[in-house]
């Protein structure tokens, strides 16, 4: 069933965003990404899943005691985008920025499926979501975002582990598991959401140059000046 | 009762048709006496044998809190309101609802996911987005709804608080800048989105501009009439 779903189109902002496993190294790039915006002076907001301080309480609470079902899982963080959406997101592209999103609805597409949600309910959620004008998933093996995570963390988190689908008792051996069944949910969405794909095994310069060549291409960056002159507040 | 069934998509890794208990839903506006008579339909039923569990809104283990701060939180959105709203009760749903069916006991629901869409489709949320979310709500046995007209309302709001309160009168809808017209303007577009809905989802609807007792004997024998027919 195909989304009734908003362009973004008519909005004068656009939105980038950044989707991927755990380990793909996305969030480097959007730092990069923002970064650069920045410096040459371009209106810019930066978001990132699972940050609004209004409901991660909650969501700190509901993992740690396990309190999560599939089901309230995903609304708890649908909690999280809307008050980011409705907030910051949506008035700040009527406003005319460039946003920047660290993961987006795809990732509660890809989750909430492998949780075991209906993955049509998931998308009728979300379905008040504009569509991003770039959306880059980062590509990698398997193996080597697993063993980027692996090789960082001391001891995998229990919902990061995927250890409430029972899997696997192997934390490690779940999260595999896990990611794997996420990763393909990824690549299924590929083509139907027109993801613009870097390969993440790449230098992080060389994925950079790509993701700045793909920014430049589809967007008319000068239109995105800042009006509120930097150098004049710092001097 | 067999054969329920979920409005939606349902919950993940539960199947409705295999519910025993009975599901009674009791919907009325703040002041409407729904709570005095879920309590004696309670008593009304457990006289009888049954076991009887009851729920209401805003009271998951899960965001209750939260909800609270964020219902007097001047920078939330509705719509992210209506999410917490929904999280509340998807939490009650599978922790409280669906384990007391399957033990097979009589719940009554003090207000279901009804009361949440009237209160939103008044205030302009997008209908089919809200009916898609509660595409997770298990569809009731019977719904029962306290119709009470707003003037008995402010004489039992007034009886019971001592003055309006901010969310009955509806007062974020601005539709005066007095207490007594918002309250009434507001509690008449409530009733008549719940004219359509109960139209919709088969309520029955009650009298409740009556006395306790009166509104409680019609109640509890609608409620027995509904039993009788279920057991047939």
């Amino acid at each position: 069933m195909p989304l009734d779903r908003k362009t973004g189109s008519e909005l004068p902002g656009k939105l980038i965003v950044v989707e991927g496993i755990d380990g793909s190294g996305k969030s480097t790039q959007v730092h990069l990404l923002k970064r650069w915006l920045e410096l040459e002076g371009h209106k810019v907001y930066f978001s990132e899943w699972n940050s609004a301080p209004i409901i991660r309480p909650a969501i700190r609470r509901g993992k740690k005691k396990l309190l999560l079902s599939p089901l309230t899982f995903s609304l708890i963080h649908a909690i999280d985008f809307s008050d980011r959406y409705e907030r910051q997101i949506l008035p700040l592209l009527q406003a005319g920025y460039i946003v920047l999103c660290d993961r987006y609805i795809y990732t509660a597409f890809a989750r909430d499926a492998t949780r075991g949600c209906d993955p049509q309910w998931v998308r009728k959620l979300y379905g008040f979501a504009v569509v991003p004008d770039i959306t880059f998933f980062f590509n990698v093996p398997l193996e080597v975002a697993i063993g980027r995570i692996l090789k960082g963390r001391p001891k995998l988190k229990y919902h990061e582990a995927g250890m409430d689908l029972n899997l696997s008792t192997d934390p490690v051996e779940s999260f595999k598991i896990f990611q794997k069944m996420i990763h393909e949910k990824y690549l299924a969405m590929a083509t139907e959401f027109n993801f613009q794909v870097i390969d993440a095994l790449q230098e992080i310069e060389n994925q950079q140059i790509k993701v700045r060549q793909v920014v430049s291409e589809t967007i008319n960056l000068d239109a995105f000046k800042s009006k509120t002159r930097r150098s004049e507040n710092v001097g | 009762m067999s054969g329920k069934k979920f409005f939606g998509e349902g919950i993940p890794g539960i199947d409705p048709s295999g519910l025993k208990g009975v599901f009674i839903v009791v919907e009325g506006a703040d002041c409407s006496g729904r709570t005095t008579q879920v309590d004696l339909l309670r008593s009304h039923l457990e006289r009888q044998g049954h076991a009887v569990a009851d729920v209401g809104l805003r009271r998951s283990v899960l965001v209750s809190k939260e909800l609270e701060v964020a219902k007097n939180a001047r920078e939330i959105s509705p719509r992210t309101l209506s999410l917490f709203y929904a999280t509340d009760f998807a939490d009650q749903l599978e922790n409280k609802i669906i384990p007391a069916l399957q033990a097979g006991y009589i719940v009554i629901a003090d207000r279901y996911f009804y009361t949440l869409m009237a209160r939103d489709v008044v205030r302009g949320a997008d209908e089919e987005w809200l009916r898609s979310v509660y595409g997770i709500a298990l569809a009731p046995d019977v719904v029962f709804f306290l119709k009470t007209n707003p003037q008995v309302l402010v004489e039992r709001t007034f009886a019971k608080y001592g003055t309006f309160t901010y969310w009955e009168s509806g007062m974020d809808l601005h539709i005066s800048r007095q207490w007594y017209p918002c309250f009434i303007g507001y509690q008449r577009r409530l009733n008549a989105q719940f004219a359509l809905i109960g139209k919709r989802h088969n309520f029955i609807f009650i009298n409740g501009n009556r006395s306790v007792a009166a509104v409680s004997r019609e109640l509890c024998r609608r409620v027995d009439e509904f039993m009788a027919q279920i057991h047939k």
